[in-house]
C-alpha cells in the first residue's frame, strides 16, 4: 500500500486518503462485446466448425476449447455472420484471447 | 529383564527417535528454518513441553513404506505453557519425509486436538509439510478430513492458532483456514491450493511461489493470514502476546492484567483534523484510550480501511473494531466487511467485549465491488453485530453516514452503550451529497448556483451533521468529549460485566457466508 494521500470522491465530498493495493490494482469495467468470442479459460483449440462468411444461428457450435482435461463446446450467443476466425486447431490460447469475431444481427 | 535393563532399554528407544533431531536441525537450517523442536521450545516457557506419542509409527505397507521408519511419523505433539497459560501444541517436522501427512501423523494431530477440546485449552498448530503422503493414498486424505472436522467442531470452543512455517499447500491449507488466527513469516511461509507448476501447465501463467502465496501476499492481498512477521522469532513473540489477550476457552473470560493508564504522550485531544475530509490514523485514538497504549492489531495489512485488534482497558481485554479514515476514507467494502465480521464473531464466541469506533462515509462504490458481492459481504457485518451477545460499546467519532451508521454497531443492532463525540455527524449522507439532492431545484434555478449550493451545504451541515438529532431520538446515550472516552468505556464495562442476553434457541443461524 502506498502512503501517498489520494482523492476519493464519495457523495460529492472529496476525501484525502490512502488507497489499498487492491483498489489501485482494480480493472476498469469493460462492457461485454457480444461480437467477440473470447477464451473464458486458457486451453487448446481442438475443433473449429466455422469459417469467415458462414451464417450462424444462435446456439450453433463454433469451436471446442479444451481446458482442465475437459472439452468445452463454444456456441454462438446470437444469430449472425462469422466475420473473422483468429485461431487454428491445436493452438494454445490464454484466458480472454479473441477466438472468433461475429457480426451479430441486431 | 531386570529393572535397570528395562530403564536402559527405554532410554535406548527414546534416544533412537531423538537422535534424528540433530540432523533435522541441520536440514532445516539450510532452508533458513528452525527445527520443529526449536520452534516448540521457543514458543513455550522453558522446560514446560511434555511430548506425547513419541513412539507412534505408521502402518503403511505399499510402495516400500513397510521398510521405512519415520521418527514420530513426522510430527511433534504435546502440551506446555506460554507465559503460564496452558496450551496444546503440535509441530510438523519437515525433515521427516518432508513433513508429509499420513494417517498416523494425522491421528497424532487429531489426538492432541481432542485433548485440547476436552481440557478446554488453546491449540497451536505449526505447519511445515510437503502435503499428503502419497504412498498412503486415501488414508492420507482421511487424515486431513479428520483434522478439518475437528477444527470446525472446536471453532468457537477453544482458540485455534495456526503457524505457517514452511510449505502448506493443497488440501493442507484448509486446516489453518478453519482456525482463528494464522501466523506467517516472510520468505518461509508458502500457502496455496495449486502451486506455480500446476498454474503454468494448466493456465500458462508464470508466477513465483512467493508472489503466489508467500507471507506478504497472505497478509496483504488474500487476507488468509492474521499476523505477519519478518522472522520466526518475531512470529513467536506475536503468538505469546496474542495468547495473553484471549481466554483458554469459551466458558472463560480472558485473564485480567494489572490496570495501567495510557501513555501520557498519546494525546486524544488533537487527533481529529479540523476538516472532516482530512484523514487521520484511528490507531492514535485506540492507543490513547488503551491500557499502556498497547494495541495488538490483527490483519494489519489486509483491508486496512478497517482496523481490528485487542487492547486492555482497566486490565480487561477488549476487541476493537474501528473505521480507518487514513485508508480509503474508512469505507466498508467487500474485504473490510469480511475482516470485521469474522473478528466480531471471534470476540463474541470468547466473551471479549466489543468496542466499535465509528468514522466512515459509507460503502465503497464501484462495479467491481457490486459484482464481487458487496451486498452479501456487507451483510456479514450486520449479522455479526446483531448476533453478538457480548457487551457492545460504540463511540461515534466523526462521520456515521447512511448504511455505514447502521452497520457499525448502532443502537439498532443491539449496542449496549452508544456514545458520540461533539464532532459526530450522524446523517443519511454527507452534507455535500445531501444538499445536492435535497436542494437540486433551488441550486439550479438560483442566479448563482455555486453560492446557493454552498449556502445549502452549510444549512444542512448545521442542521444534520452533528450528534444532536440522534441524541434527541435517544439513539445515542451520551455526547462525550474525547478526553472522557476512556472513563466512559471503563464505566460501561464495569456496569455491563454481568450482561446476559441469549439469542433465540436455534440449531444455528444462516449468516451470509
Amino acid at each position: 500500500m502506498s502512503n501517498d494521500l489520494k482523492k476519493l470522491i464519495l457523495d460529492d465530498s472529496i476525501y484525502k486518503t490512502r488507497f489499498t493495493k487492491k483498489f489501485e490494482l482494480r480493472k476498469p469495467y469493460q462492457p461485454e462485446n457480444k461480437n467477440e468470442i473470447r477464451a473464458f479459460i486458457p486451453g487448446i483449440i481442438r475443433d473449429i466448425f466455422v469459417k469467415p462468411g458462414d451464417k450462424v444461428q444462435k446456439g450453433d457450435k463454433l469451436l471446442v476449447l479444451e481446458a482442465m482435461k475437459m472439452k468445452n463446446r463454444i456456441f454462438s450467443p446470437s444469430s449472425g455472420k462469422v466475420k473473422k476466425v483468429f485461431v487454428k486447431s491445436d493452438q494454445k490460447v490464454a484466458k480472454n484471447d479473441l477466438l472468433i469475431e461475429l457480426d451479430i444481427e441486431e | 529383564m531386570s529393572f535397570a535393563s528395562r530403564i536402559m532399554d527405554f532410554f535406548t528407544k527414546k534416544t533412537k527417535v531423538q537422535q534424528v533431531e540433530i540432523a533435522a536441525k541441520e536440514k532445516q537450517e539450510k532452508m533458513g528454518k528452525l527445527s520443529a523442536r526449536e520452534r516448540i521450545e521457543a514458543i513455550l516457557d522453558p522446560g514446560t513441553f511434555h511430548e506425547y506419542d513419541l513412539f507412534v509409527q505408521h502402518q503403511a505397507e505399499d510402495f516400500g513404506m513397510d521398510k521405512k521408519e519415520l521418527p514420530r511419523d513426522g510430527v511433534f505433539t504435546g502440551t506446555g505453557k506460554i507465559l503460564g497459560f496452558p496450551v496444546c501444541i503440535y509441530a510438523q517436522d519437515f525433515s521427516v519425509a518432508g513433513g508429509s501427512l499420513g494417517l498416523a501423523h494425522a491421528r497424532k494431530i487429531t489426538k492432541i486436538m481432542d485433548h485440547a477440546m476436552n481440557l478446554g485449552l488453546p491449540l497451536i498448530g505449526i505447519n511445515d509439510s510437503g502435503g499428503a503422503r502419497i504412498q498412503e493414498g486415501v488414508n492420507s486424505l482421511a487424515g486431513y478430513g479428520e483434522i478439518f472436522y475437528r477444527n470446525t467442531r472446536a471453532s468457537g470452543v477453544i482458540p485455534q492458532i495456526s503457524v505457517i512455517l514452511g510449505p502448506c499447500a493443497g488440501g493442507a491449507v484448509y486446516s489453518p483456514a478453519l482456525t482463528d488466527f494464522v501466523f506467517v513469516v516472510d520468505k518461509i511461509s508458502k500457502m496455496f491450493i495449486t502451486g506455480p507448476e500446476v498454474i503454468k501447465t494448466v493456465l500458462g501463467e508464470e508466477i513465483s511461489m512467493e508472489d503466489l502465496g508467500g507471507a506478504r501476499v497472505q497478509a496483504e492481498i488474500s487476507g488468509n493470514a492474521h499476523f505477519y512477521a519478518e522472522s520466526e522469532q518475531e512470529c513467536f513473540e506475536q503468538i505469546k502476546k496474542l495468547v495473553t489477550y484471549i481466554p483458554w476457552n469459551n466458558r472463560k473470560k480472558a485473564d485480567p492484567f494489572p490496570p495501567k493508564p495510557p501513555k501520557p504522550e498519546k494525546n486524544i485531544s488533537n487527533v481529529l483534523p479540523k476538516d472532516n475530509t482530512e484523514p487521520y490514523d484511528v490507531r492514535d485514538i485506540i492507543e490513547a484510550i488503551a491500557d499502556d497504549s498497547e494495541f495488538l492489531e490483527v490483519q494489519k495489512y489486509w483491508a486496512a480501511n478497517i482496523v481490528i485488534g485487542f487492547i486492555r482497558m482497566n486490565g480487561e481485554t477488549v476487541g476493537v473494531v474501528a473505521n480507518q479514515p487514513l485508508v480509503m476514507a474508512g469505507v466498508l467494502d467487500v474485504d473490510s466487511s469480511d475482516k470485521a465480521a469474522r473478528f466480531i464473531r471471534f470476540c463474541d464466541s470468547f466473551n471479549i467485549p466489543l468496542l466499535t469506533l465509528v468514522d466512515l462515509p459509507g460503502y465503497l462504490p464501484g462495479v467491481d465491488q457490486e459484482h464481487s458481492g458487496v451486498i452479501r459481504h456487507g451483510a456479514k457485518v450486520l449479522y455479526a453485530y446483531s448476533e453478538a451477545t457480548v457487551l457492545k460499546m460504540t463511540v461515534i467519532l466523526r462521520k456515521a453516514y447512511g448504511g455505514g451508521y447502521i452497520a457499525m454497531c448502532s443502537r439498532h443492532l443491539g449496542a449496549d452503550f452508544v456514545f458520540a463525540w461533539p464532532t459526530a455527524e450522524i446523517a443519511v449522507m454527507g452534507p455535500e451529497g445531501a444538499a445536492n439532492i435535497i436542494f437540486k431545484k433551488e441550486i439550479e434555478s438560483a442566479p448563482n448556483p455555486e453560492d446557493m449550493r454552498k449556502q445549502k451545504v452549510q444549512e444542512y451541515t448545521e442542521k444534520f451533521a452533528n450528534p444532536y438529532k440522534a441524541a434527541a431520538a435517544g439513539y445515542i446515550d451520551a455526547v462525550i468529549t474525547p478526553e472522557e472516552t476512556r472513563e466512559y468505556i471503563i464505566h460501561a464495562m464495569q456496569i455491563g460485566s454481568n450482561k446476559h442476553v441469549e439469542n433465540p434457541k436455534k440449531k444455528h443461524g444462516i449468516p451470509p457466508f
